[in-house]
Parts: C-alpha cells; sequence; structure tokens
C-alpha cells in the first residue's frame, strides 16, 4: 500500500550569521528555487507545501507560515507547518515524505529554517515560566552534564570532543554554503578556544546561523519520468520516536527513543550492521561530544565504544570508514529549524553524487538524523541510489 | 493533482474536550490534557500503548513558552518511546496528518490532541505577531480589527447586514444552551445582541469570539479497527486544506476560495465553480463551521454553497467556545459526535487558521462506512 518515494530536488541557501540581504521570506525562497531547479520543476509542479521550523519565539513571528505562504508558491495549496523542536527538519521532510508515501501528492515541496539573527534564541529558550527552574544557559547548558556523564561512563579521553570539532570544520571547509570556514582549524585552536559549559569548549559548540533548507520529494512516477540528468534518491526507510523530557530512571546519556528509532529506521531499510551498510551518515551534532554518544546510540559502535571510532579517524572523510557530516555538520551550520533537514539533505546530495568537494565515493547508503528537545525526539531517514524492493 | 481521497477507510471513533473557560487558572496544560486523553482513550477502551501514532496541535505563542507542546506530551505519557509528531497549528491539521498515516497503511490507530490557552496573553497584541513582520506587525492591527475589515467588506458588498450577524450569534448561543462544554451561551434574541456597543464597527461584541482556555482529543481508527472500537464509526469520506495569499489587500474578504477548493478535495463539491447545478451544492445533515467571528459563518455558507436544511454549528461554534489551535478540531470532533450518537448520518466540519480566514481545512464525514483502497477483500 505505501507508495515508493524520492528526492528529487534539493537546495539550501549560504549560512551564515546574519543574512541581512534577504528577509525571512527571502531566505526560504532562495532554498526552495534552488530545490525547484535542481528538479526541473516550477513552482505550479508543486502539489503541497510542508515547512517546518522550531520555535516561533526565535524570530518573534507566530506561525510564519501564514506570512511565508504566498512566498513558497502555497496560495491556493494544502500547506502544514511542523514543529517537533530541534529534530523539526528531519520530522518536516518525514511529515512531506508521507503525503507521497501515502499517495495524496506526488510532488511536495518542503521547506526548513531559522533566520537566528532576527531574534536571539539564547533569550527564547529562557523564557521564565512557573514552577519550573529556568535554564538561562541556553541548549549548552542543558547537554553539558550529560556530556560529562558520558565521558565518566565511557571513559572517554578529555581530546574526543576536540577531534570532532576540528574533523567537522574541515569537512566544512570543502562545503560552499557552510556557515564557518575556519581555514586554519587545528586542535590546538579548540584546545585553547574558551571554555563555555565544561566541558564543551567555544569551538566545540555550533554556531548561530540564519539558513534555509528545501527539497522536492516524488512519487515513484514522477521520479522516474525525471529529466534532469541527477538520479533520485530513493527513500528506504524513515522514522520517528519521542520520549518524555525527564523521569526518574531515563538516560538521558543513551536515549531508548533513539535506539529504537535507529532499529525502526533500519529495519525499514534491510540493514543490520550499520557501519559496514551504511556509506555515509549526517547526523546531528550541535556538540562535540555528541559524535561517540550517537555512533552508539545509532548502533555504529557498542555502548562505551564509540569514541574509539572518533579517535582512530573513522568518521573522517580523510580515510575513514564511515564518514560522519562530511558537509561539516551541524557544529559548521546551525539554522536551528532547518539543521535537522540539512542531515536530511545532505545524504540525498550524497545518495545522487551531487555533494561535490565533500562527496564520499560511491555511495548506495547514507543515513540522515536528527534530535530534539532534551534528547528525546528523533527522526531518521535512510535514503539509497537503488529503487526499494 | 489528486483529490484528498480516503484510501482506506479511516473514522472518527472517540472525541473528548475539557470545558472551555475564559481562564484555566489551577491546571497547567498538562492539567488540562490529562482527563481528556483519558477520557477519550477510555470511550474506547483503549491504552495509549495502543495508539500506532500520536499527533498534536498547539502554539507556543499562546503558552509564551518555546517547546510548550514538549511538556503537554506528558499527558499522554510518551513511554516507552512513542512515533509522535505536532503541528503548530490547529489541532484539526495534526489530524490531517494522522489520517496521511493511516491511509498508508502501517498503523490502524491514531490519538490526536490539541490544547490552547489563551489567558494568560493579550490576543490583540500575540495575534498580530501572525503578519508579515516586515510590513504588517509593526503597525499592531488585531485580529479583531481585522475581522471588522472583513465584515465592513461583506456589508458593502450588500450580501449581509449587521442584524445577519446578529443572527447567527443568537442561534449559537442558543444552540450552546444545551452544549456542557460551551462558554457563551443564552436564550437572547438578535435584537438584544443589536443594541451592544460597536466593539469595532460593525461588529458588535456578540459578533466576536470569546476568549477561551481549553483541550480537546480524537481517536482515529482505520477499516475493520474502528468498526470495532465504535459501534457507529464517523466515517471520514474525504479530508482536504488549502491557503490563500496573506496579503490582505489582495484578497476579496468576502469570499473564501480557499474553503472551497478544500471541500472540492474533499470530495463534497464536483467543482470550484459550482457549475454543475444551482444549488444548494452541499446538503449534509450537520455543519461544523469554525467561523470566529459571526460574519465568517456567513461567508463560509456561501463558499460552501450549503443548504438552508444543513444544521449549522449545533454545538454553538466557535462563537460559543473558541479555544485557540483546538477550535477547529473541535469541529471536527462535534460534527463526529452527531454520527456516532446517531443524530446525523451526513456532516461536514471545517478548521481555519489566519487573519480572515486565511487557511481552511473541509472533512467530510459520513455513517456510511466508504470503500477505501484497502477496503473488506
Amino acid at each position: 500500500m505505501k507508495e515508493r518515494l524520492a528526492v528529487v530536488g534539493v537546495g539550501q541557501t549560504k549560512h551564515a550569521s546574519q543574512r541581512t540581504d534577504v528577509s525571512i521570506a527571502g531566505l526560504v525562497r532562495e532554498a526552495a528555487k534552488r530545490a525547484l531547479e535542481d528538479a526541473g520543476m516550477d513552482w505550479s509542479d508543486i502539489d503541497a507545501v510542508v515547512i517546518g521550523k522550531a520555535p516561533d519565539m526565535f524570530e518573534g513571528v507566530m506561525m510564519p507560515e501564514l506570512y511565508l505562504a504566498p512566498a513558497l508558491g502555497a496560495v491556493g495549496k494544502p500547506m502544514i507547518r511542523v514543529h517537533t523542536a530541534g529534530s523539526v527538519g528531519g520530522s518536516t521532510a518525514i511529515v512531506a515524505a508521507h503525503l507521497v508515501a501515502s499517495g495524496t501528492h506526488e510532488k511536495v515541496l518542503t521547506v526548513a529554517f531559522e533566520k537566528q539573527s532576527d531574534s536571539d534564541a539564547m533569550w527564547a529558550l529562557s523564557v521564565p515560566q512557573p514552577f519550573s527552574p529556568p535554564l538561562l544557559a541556553g541548549a549548552g547548558g542543558y547537554f553539558a552534564p550529560i556530556i560529562r556523564a558520558y565521558m565518566r561512563r565511557s571513559g572517554a579521553p578529555d581530546h574526543i570532543g576536540i577531534l570532532v570539532a576540528v574533523k567537522d570544520r574541515k569537512h566544512a571547509l570543502k562545503n560552499p554554503y557552510a556557515h564557518l570556514h575556519i581555514e586554519d582549524i587545528s586542535f590546538e585552536m579548540v584546545r585553547d578556544s574558551m571554555m563555555l559549559w565544561d566541558p564543551i569548549r567555544y569551538l566545540e559548540t555550533c554556531p548561530s546561523s540564519d539558513g534555509a533548507a528545501a527539497m522536492v520529494l516524488a512519487s515513484e512516477r514522477v521520479a522516474k519520468s525525471t529529466v534532469t540528468g541527477r538520479p533520485p534518491a530513493w527513500v528506504h526507510g524513515m522514522a520517528m520516536r519521542s520520549e518524555p523530557t525527564m523521569f526518574a530512571g531515563r538516560d538521558q546519556v543513551n536515549p531508548r527513543a533513539g535506539i529504537e528509532c535507529a532499529k525502526d529506521v533500519f529495519g525499514q531499510a534491510g540493514i543490520t550492521d550499520p557501519r559496514r551498510e551504511i556509506d555515509v551518515a549526517e547526523v546531528y551534532v550541535p556538540f562535540s561530544w555528541y559524535e561517540p554518544m550517537w555512533l552508539e546510540n545509532l548502533g555504529f559502535a557498542a555502548e562505551g565504544e564509540g569514541w574509539k571510532l572518533t579517535d582512530a579517524g573513522a568518521t573522517s572523510l580523510d580515510g575513514g570508514d564511515i564518514p560522519w557530516n562530511a558537509s561539516g555538520g551541524v557544529l559548521s551550520s546551525n539554522p536551528i529549524g532547518a539543521s535537522g533537514m540539512l542531515r536530511f539533505l545532505e545524504v540525498a546530495l550524497q545518495v545522487r553524487g551531487q555533494a561535490g568537494e565533500h562527496q564520499v565515493d560511491s555511495v548506495r547508503r547514507a543515513l540522515g538524523h536528527a534530535y530534539g528537545g532534551g534528547s528525546q525526539f528523533f527522526s531518521m531517514w535512510v535514503l539509497g541510489a537503488d529503487k526499494p524492493d | 493533482m489528486k483529490t484528498a481521497m480516503s484510501k482506506r477507510a479511516v473514522a472518527v471513533v472517540s472525541f473528548a474536550q475539557s470545558k472551555n473557560v475564559r481562564r484555566e487558572d489551577h491546571r497547567n496544560e498538562v492539567e488540562m490534557l490529562l482527563p481528556v486523553v483519558s477520557e477519550v482513550l477510555g470511550n474506547v477502551g483503549l491504552t495509549k500503548d495502543e495508539m500506532g501514532f500520536v499527533c498534536s496541535g498547539s502554539s507556543d505563542y499562546l503558552v509564551g513558552a518555546p517547546f510548550s507542546f514538549v511538556m503537554a506530551l506528558d499527558a499522554v505519557g510518551a513511554w516507552p518511546p512513542m512515533r509522535e509528531s505536532h503541528v503548530e497549528m490547529d489541532g484539526a491539521w495534526a489530524l490531517y496528518e494522522a489520517w496521511t498515516l493511516l491511509n498508508e497503511g502501517e498503523i490502524d490507530t491514531a490519538l490526536v490532541y490539541s490544547f490552547g490557552r489563551s489567558s494568560p496573553s493579550d490576543l490583540n497584541k500575540v495575534l498580530a505577531l501572525q503578519l508579515d513582520p516586515y510590513y504588517m506587525a509593526p503597525l499592531w492591527p488585531g485580529p479583531v480589527a481585522l475581522a471588522a475589515l472583513q465584515a465592513r467588506a461583506l456589508v458593502d458588498s450588500g450580501k449581509a447586514t449587521e442584524a445577519d450577524f446578529a443572527e447567527v450569534a443568537a442561534r449559537s448561543r442558543v444552540a450552546a444552551v444545551d452544549n456542557p462544554y460551551a462558554q457563551v451561551t443564552g436564550n437572547t434574541s438578535p435584537e438584544e445582541l443589536l443594541a451592544e456597543d460597536y466593539v469595532a464597527p460593525p461588529l458588535r461584541r456578540h459578533a466576536l469570539p470569546p476568549i477561551t482556555d481549553g483541550a480537546a482529543a480524537i481517536v482515529l481508527a482505520a477499516e475493520d479497527r474502528a468498526a470495532q472500537l465504535c459501534e457507529r464509526p464517523a466515517w471520514i469520506a474525504g479530508l482536504d486544506h488549502r491557503i490563500e495569499t496573506h496579503a490582505l489587500g489582495a484578497r476579496d474578504l468576502t469570499v473564501s476560495p480557499s474553503t472551497r477548493k478544500a471541500a472540492v478535495g474533499a470530495g463534497l463539491l464536483v467543482d470550484e465553480a459550482l457549475s454543475t447545478k444551482a444549488g444548494p451544492h452541499i446538503e449534509v445533515d450537520v455543519a461544523e463551521l469554525h467561523a470566529p467571528f459571526a460574519h465568517q459563518e456567513l461567508i463560509l455558507k456561501e463558499a460552501l454553497g450549503l443548504s438552508e436544511k444543513t444544521k449549522v454549528n449545533p454545538s454553538g461554534g466557535a462563537l460559543a467556545a473558541n479555544a485557540l489551535m483546538v477550535a477547529g478540531l473541535t469541529r471536527i470532533g462535534e460534527a463526529a459526535s452527531r454520527l456516532m450518537d446517531g443524530r446525523a448520518q451526513t456532516a461536514l466540519a471545517h478548521a481555519t487558521s489566519g487573519p480572515c480566514l486565511q487557511q481552511n481545512l473541509v472533512c467530510a464525514l459520513q455513517a456510511e462506512r466508504p470503500e477505501g483502497r484497502g477496503a473488506r477483500a
């Protein structure tokens, strides 16, 4: 009953700390137009638009899809707005994908964005609430103790986070859309950067970016008749999982929702050994230490062993057997609402052989991953170069 | 473009709502939702662990907190982890997302809920933030002012009078007397209502929705599962939604083309030109229309070509209770309830979002089980 579907168009903006050259509408339109051009389509070809972003307070516009409808060619069409915290970019793509998989539509445009320079995410995350202790320190303050728990539990040496920060920034130098291009990035530079939330240093943290991502998702019939010469990236599996923020006994270091979401998406794709069968992964790593943590959570390494893969260079574009975040990842570009979709989009580029300088050789299958909240919302998809059975 | 007809037979099998009140002083969102979620599941003897999917609708700006849906999920209890998603929209669109998944065929049940607590904020200011942030929001036009512009255009067009608005409001209040969840009820005559002062001409107090705190939930089920769970499931015959431009100056505010287009998509109308016959074009037993302002009901009725025989808003509609992000889902629940208890055989439910009916959803419901793509072999 489920219809096959594929990514046939991909577009993103140049990500930057302040895109003062465009309005919010201009920003999303830049990404959406590129996705349409890549798909060889026009606005009128699109059946429905699915848009996602993180909290509205990040820009100060309530339900901005209302204002963005004409800019995204949605007038007269169905338009849905998704919000699932930091995982939203991935969830938005999945909601759009289900519109095709269910046979409701054949060509769906999905867009995600954040224009952080219009407001202050740190403030928006710290609005005082009755009966709740204010976070006051943004996401870094929330995740630092969890990282500390991981280090203690796994016995990982202190330098692992620095390795991830250097590797992803080196990858970003090969991605023209990445926000951070730190030409002389080095172990020493990261090590000597200011400690923000111990153990997270300044350069082990994601930047604050303006940016947008867009994809055109199409039914098998449309994908097969594409005339662009660029191959479709077929969806082999997609999954979402949520769990509560806090309760006694919840493992925040290795959340069960992440484990089960990965199991679901790999099961759909027929993957039993992700390290061997996945050729490249784009995984939501906003703080460096989340690479080894997610290596374990997603089953690329046994529990307590993830940091050893990072330490051995296995996740590096430079000779690693399972490159993670070849685009530079969230550590190099973080338009929050779009960050998850960028992960989903980058693996589409990889599968289609369109990733340019950061292309991994002969990618057959790739994993896109996003998480949000207090590591409690997960969305993932597996894309493949071949049409699924 | 394909019309958004059901691929499988999917039905509303349970609906629950909180009492709609002006101010929930002593309960937070989780506490508002918990009894509603318990009731909606209890009605059909299910637990949250039996839900194939959970989807909610709400808005952070009403609560004044980012991620307000995150804590609200505690009303369901997402442990063990569940398939779950959220739209920053009225719960009617969360129902649409769940319906899509049920159509796809991997799940047979879904829980949809929404909550809206307007009392902590000043809605005239908050809803102004829905507008174009560069050209409109800095002028702070509130929702009442914008609705009044629409009502003025309707009066000027000769399609309706202020007395018509009072008729709508009076009928809604009378209908709401029998609705234990309603907020604004009473046997008031249109003449009495017309004696009120203007809030924003040509709108008087009665033509405005109340400010409401509330929550609602629905259980959807597919095919035989629906028939097992509910004696008379409210089958979804069609469901579609459409959006219009945000630029109010570029719209004819006296009509609702997106509602009409959604009704075509939901299979209720043959085409947007209403060209097949003189009308009425839609004749259902019950229509629950999400018209927060009295004049909007008149616009919607015209857009749908609704028969005079159709009973409109027997619950009292949004003029009787208008919990933002909830009232649309409640329309579907109220319409479905009348099928589930046998009072009606066919129904239409409508939800709206944005200023002056910018975005509209139409849901066709019927007592007779439709032949879905995966219908009984």
